[in-house]
């Protein structure tokens, strides 16, 4: 079953991704410029791309467990869905600048005041390294420095969750979600890799 | 009542029928012609700063947690709340308590058109054109004893009728509070309509609080108890977070939310382009209720 998946996922050309994926940011604008997001659209459209950013950056995330532990191999898709993830966060950041708080007085104010923002904007700095080095000549040129740069993917997964928790009133229970979701599949990175084949050396003759 | 509140927004103000109607046909064709539905915020911000929020507005865009979280969630769920039939226990430091049938109160009471301006916690914004009748008439129904300080208020817990109590979002049933004199405060009504129409459900049928001058998660929804206290009384957000949520909780743009600024707000309607409006000291009921705290530090009871 696996292996006819990946034979089939193995078909679907990354460039699909990418278009399918730069939409939604343009279809969610037009939406909301025409009152068909409610009657705040700002908000909407903000609160919008960011949870499609933090559930993108799961997604990305599951690649690796999911090659490990049910071995389907969809890493040919990794940097288009991290790309993707830092396009929607920075569709998220702009729309707050320049349609929600719109002041530059209080941009400012609230990056260094309100935690939760301060943390919202280090997942994203946290990110732009990222964005910059996915491409192959990067990959060459850092050489095993690349793997360590890009685990700073972890700390923005766990900021953009944390983030999320803070900006909601009360004790609520779907940003607590997300941020389950984000430390498990961290936490399944620490767990002792193949197992299997260590077990397997001592049967050889 | 020394003396009752005299409305300074007019029911000129209010949006008659005809003119939401009207702006949401045309809103349906500029959406149709694509783009064109960009020009709707910019005409709309030309529009009068005090026209109450439409009939739409107001009931679709919520905080009734009761609900659901999300704003859309009591204008989805709420019709599930029985408000018929309703009565109201008001206890306590009261010379006739009791349970007060919905309609031998309404029967009782006095109904006004009063068109409030509405600032959410949340740094939003609405005006709106309520129906309802002063508290001070209500608490004088069940007879105000003389140790009486405060006033304690109690929404409606229904698990069965309620999603949102399933999870404990907040220490249910929602609680609020107020000073007895701002309780006696002619600007403090209980809600009972919208538009001259019966409240909807997700606005806190049948009647709800209304205090203009303080954040609105003050103006409790669906009122089963009022209780007279000598002590103040506990309130669900500041025993969520009293770092964040003080019991006065009087609209101050001075003094910000832990989390966010409380200078300015976004009113509801504007669309997508609209920007922020200066927030104004007690939501700009200032001369009516500033008195009442004389030599507070409003910092410090926020």
């Amino acid at each position: 079953m696996i292996d006819s998946l990946n034979r089939l996922v193995r078909r679907v050309p990354v460039s699909a991704l990418y278009i399918a994926g730069a939409l939604p940011p343009f279809v969610l604008f037009y939406m909301a410029a025409t009152g068909r997001l409610g009657v705040e659209p700002i908000e909407a459209l903000e609160h919008e791309l960011g949870a499609l950013g933090l559930k993108l950056l799961i997604v990305t995330l599951a690649i690796t467990p999911l090659r490990r532990f049910v071995g389907l191999n969809l890493l040919r898709f990794r940097r288009a869905l991290g790309l993707l993830t830092f396009y929607y966060i920075s569709c998220h950041l702009l729309v707050w600048l320049f349609l929600d708080v719109q002041i530059a007085g209080q941009i400012w104010a609230d990056i260094i005041k309100r935690p939760y923002i301060t943390i919202g904007m280090a997942a994203w700095v946290l990110m732009i390294p990222l964005a910059v080095t996915s491409n192959n000549r990067s990959v060459r040129v850092l050489g095993p420095r690349w793997r360590q740069l890009h685990r700073l993917t972890y700390g923005a997964a766990i900021l953009g969750a944390i983030h999320f928790v803070m900006l909601r009133k009360g004790f609520q229970l779907e940003p607590l979600i997300y941020l389950a979701v984000i430390l498990v599949l961290l936490g399944l990175r620490l767990t002792p890799k193949r197992p299997r084949s260590t077990a397997g050396i001592g049967f050889r003759p | 009542m020394a003396h009752r509140w005299k409305n300074d927004l007019s029911p000129a103000d209010a949006t008659p029928p005809w003119a939401y109607l009207s702006r949401r046909a045309l809103m349906l064709g500029a959406a149709g012609a694509g783009l064109a539905g960009l020009a709707r915020p910019l005409a709309a911000a030309t529009d009068d700063a005090l026209k109450p929020n439409d009939w739409d507005e107001i009931t679709s865009y919520n905080n009734y947690y009761e609900f659901g979280t999300n704003k859309g969630d009591p204008a989805k769920n709420a019709h599930m709340l029985t408000t018929s039939p309703w009565s109201v226990r008001i206890d306590g430091l009261v010379d006739r308590p009791g349970n007060y049938d919905f309609a031998d109160i309404m029967s009782e009471m006095t109904i006004e058109e009063r068109i409030y301006r509405l600032r959410c916690v949340e740094a939003w914004s609405m005006v709106v054109p309520w129906n309802g009748f002063e508290l001070a008439d209500l608490l004088a129904m069940a007879g105000v004893q003389d140790g009486a300080r405060y006033v304690a208020f109690e929404t409606v817990l229904r698990p069965q009728e309620m999603p949102g109590v399933r999870f404990p979002v907040l220490d249910w049933p929602y609680v609020e509070g107020l000073r007895l004199d701002e309780a006696l405060h002619p600007l403090t009504i209980m809600a009972t309509g919208l538009y001259g129409k019966p409240i909807p459900n997700q606005n806190g049928a049948p009647l709800r609080l209304v205090v203009p001058w303080k954040y609105g998660f003050k103006s409790i929804k669906s009122v089963v108890r009022i209780t007279l206290t000598d002590t103040q009384p506990p309130t669900s957000w500041n025993k969520a977070g009293p770092r964040e949520y003080g019991f006065y909780s009087n609209v101050n743009p001075n003094v910000d939310h832990p989390r966010w600024s409380q200078a300015t707000e976004r009113r509801i309607g504007g669309g997508l382009f609209a920007g922020r409006e200066p927030t104004q000291m007690f939501n700009g009921y200032g001369d009516q209720v500033a008195a009442l705290y004389d030599g507070m530090d409003l910092a410090e009871n926020f």
